[in-house]
């Protein structure tokens, strides 16, 4: 039976490891991400969950373990933040390689030094590059439907991809929502058990990962792209399914609200595109045709929907938690690059916002919204990267 | 207590693979098969058997093989066994297999967490007592006074004592071995197969190319760091150490050669002086008097 919990979105990430049949959990501790895997500790020990728990001794170690037990041939989970994501980071460029279909919550939070706890997406963007798909949730339904929807993607064999599924420490993290957990039937029924591309198997001992030539390696590194593309195509497939399934979708790449005769587009990620919303309620009640695009998936990039967005759009302002220091935040510098190829393209601004957890509320983007109209009407954005809320 | 011809026919380390002519860790990497047979997944960091099991698409290994990242292979295991758990495969033996810098080192960690954590495998260190992988640099496994290429003129600190860092973490069965007496660590491997919990092996596995001797002496030098006490062949099961032949017959001190014959075999060890080498005698007969005393316990 479906039951509805009013839970912290840790806890619906713990909800839905179990709900997903997880059988192995590497845990280790970080702030904000804890009490995911408390909760989890909670449901092995109660046998509500039948699954190994491994309390590793460090991150590194914990996506090492999930590596391991994938490829023993069961389904992983782990989670973690920040600095916990970093350490990581060697273990992610690994599980993408060996294409094991590992599913991680990421509770982002701000890298130090100095020291934060509280949210922005520097350590999941800083993982872009990994070959791991990430998705970004705005709420915590969207947090439990996208961990399920991330091993049915990961664990198709046109993609044999490891997942990111990133929520905003506290924002979501440590919030209470209510939230639909559904029936564990259909769940079963829309994620049949375990499948990846390969496991440790003494009838094919087959050596792993081993050294390869140049004459080999770019190859395995275009399966990678080919497999993202196809993950591209899959990601609104298996969010319609799940739509018709279970009554929740999300848009598949794109979270898009209002769009279809707006002027202004304001792309962003998180809980930063639900504020969007209300602040384009606000707008469009004194007559500004504004829209939001979520950008849900991060990677694979959605190109060919910024394309589509933006063949009507006359502005897209992306509003990016992040700051790639040197340039800007990778939503401007990626929004930018899906459009070169067009003739009649819209103007694109950046915005950088709620760095290490400052409130970004909907008045912020209001005022992100209406100094890009202003910019929009004379034709001509006047900094190309402004930083929101800035202290003097 | 397997003999000689005891010890099964089959080969599971196959022929082809790349190790250096004269290479003791190959040796032992024979053995460990031969006693363990081929129910086993073995999990292998960035080291010497990274070039040892062939490039792909090739293997010159009979068992699964998952090879990993440098410092993870104490948690990698972790995560296979509770996998096997879970699936009712615990039948399969599973095997970290990694050299000394990925053990005393960088692995170090990963190793305590596993072992802390009572995971169900055999670790094994081949220690050639340096980074052979990379072109021989210091580790925390090169002994006193040891070229390297990180140490032109010879180490100037000890070698780590893994095995009794091992031993600290009170694990079912620690044991020290050398390709040079096969017996004893087919012995040592069939133990800890029977064992459950972590079993961690220390094998001493002499290296031609980084230690700077004659190929053909692999076997006699593995064979002089017994003798002379370099190397001590040991086990330490459920807490109570024990020597195993031919060390337990080299407590007293006129028993064992000097261990200038040892050092005297190898190019790492020739710039050294008369002090150097009688420092290196003193801190051995401080070892076995240490020895002597846990063999008492």
């Amino acid at each position: 039976m479906a039951q509805t919990v009013i839970d912290t979105a840790n806890h619906i990430a713990g909800y839905a490891a179990k709900a997903a049949r997880v059988k192995v959990i590497a845990a280790y501790p970080i702030t904000p991400q804890t009490t995911v895997v408390e909760k989890i500790a909670e449901f092995v020990e109660s046998g509500e969950m039948e699954a190994e728990y491994i309390r590793v001794e460090s991150e590194h170690s914990a996506m090492a373990a999930c590596i391991g037990a994938a490829a023993a041939g069961v389904r992983a989970f782990t989670a973690t933040s920040a600095h916990g994501l970093a350490l990581m980071h060697e273990a992610l460029h690994w599980a993408s390689g060996a294409r094991l279909p590992i599913v991680m919550a990421v509770v982002n939070r701000a890298m130090g030094a100095p020291w934060s706890i509280w949210p922005d997406f520097s350590d999941s963007l800083s993982q872009r590059d990994t070959g791991w798909i990430q998705f970004y949730c705005a709420d915590n339904q969207e947090v439990f439907d996208t961990i399920i929807q991330a091993y049915r993607l990961c664990e198709d064999e046109r993609v044999f991809l490891p997942a990111m599924v990133c929520l905003e420490g506290f924002l979501l993290s440590h919030t209470y929502m209510p939230v639909k957990i559904h029936d564990q039937d259909e769940i079963d029924a829309f994620l049949p058990p375990y499948k990846s591309g390969w496991t440790l198997d003494l009838n094919n001992p087959v050596s792993h990962a081993n050294l390869v030539s140049p004459e080999w390696y770019m190859e395995f590194r275009y399966m990678i792209q080919e497999a993202m593309e196809n993950a591209k195509r899959l990601v609104p497939e298996i969010d319609k399914e799940y739509g018709r399934r279970f009554g929740f979708q999300y848009g598949g790449l794109v979270d898009k609200y209002q769009c279809e005769d707006a002027d202004l587009i304001i792309c962003t990620m998180g809980t930063m595109g639900a504020e969007a919303k209300v602040a384009v309620d606000n707008l469009r009640k004194e007559g500004f045709k504004v829209g939001v695009a979520r950008i849900r998936v991060y990677r694979p990039f959605p190109v060919e929907e910024i394309r589509k967005l933006a063949e009507q759009a006359r502005m897209i302002a992306t509003i990016d938690r992040h700051i790639s220091f040197g340039m800007e935040g990778f939503l401007a510098t990626e929004v930018k690059a899906s459009l070169y190829h067009m003739g009649d393209k819209p103007l694109v601004a950046g915005f950088i916002a709620g760095l290490g957890g400052r409130d970004v509320t909907f008045k912020t983007i209001e005022g992100i919204a209406k100094k890009s109209l202003k910019w929009m009407e004379r034709g001509r954005v006047e900094k190309e990267t402004e930083w929101v809320d800035l202290r003097e | 207590m397997v003999t000689i011809k005891e010890l099964p026919k089959e080969e599971y380390l196959l022929k082809g693979h790349a190790a250096c002519a004269g290479c003791g860790p190959s040796i032992a990497l024979r053995l460990l098969f031969k006693a363990l047979g081929n129910k086993v997944f073995l999990v292998v960091p960035a080291c010497c058997t990274t070039v040892i099991q062939g490039p792909y698409p090739f293997t010159s290994f009979a068992v699964p093989l998952q090879n990993m990242l440098f410092e993870a292979t104490g948690a990698t295991c972790s995560g296979i066994v509770a996998a096997l758990k879970i699936r009712g495969l615990e039948d399969i033996t599973v095997v970290g297999w990694a050299g000394d810098g990925g053990t005393v080192d960088i692995g170090i960690q990963a190793l305590s967490g596993a072992a802390e954590r009572e995971t169900n495998f055999i670790y094994i260190c081949y220690d050639n007592e340096a980074y052979g992988n990379t072109g021989l640099q210091r580790s925390g496994a090169t002994p006193y006074g040891a070229w390297t290429t990180t140490t032109p003129t010879g180490k100037k600190e000890r070698k780590k004592d893994m095995p009794l860092i091992m031993a600290a973490h009170r694990i079912p069965y620690v044991a020290t071995a050398c390709p040079s007496y096969p017996i004893d660590f087919v012995n040592k491997l069939r133990k800890a197969k029977e064992t459950k919990g972590t079993k961690y092996i220390h094998v001493l596995a002499p290296c031609p190319t980084g230690w700077r001797y004659d190929a053909s002496k692999t076997v006699e030098v593995g064979r002089l760091a017994v003798q002379t006490g370099m190397w001590a062949l040991y086990e330490i099961e459920n807490g109570k150490f024990r020597l195993n032949p031919p060390s337990d017959r080299l407590i007293d001190k006129s028993k064992r050669k000097p261990v200038k014959d040892y050092l005297s075999m190898q190019e790492r060890f020739r710039h050294l002086t008369e002090a150097d080498m009688e420092r290196i005698q003193a801190w051995v007969d401080e070892d076995w008097e240490f020895y002597r005393k846990l063999t008492s316990l």
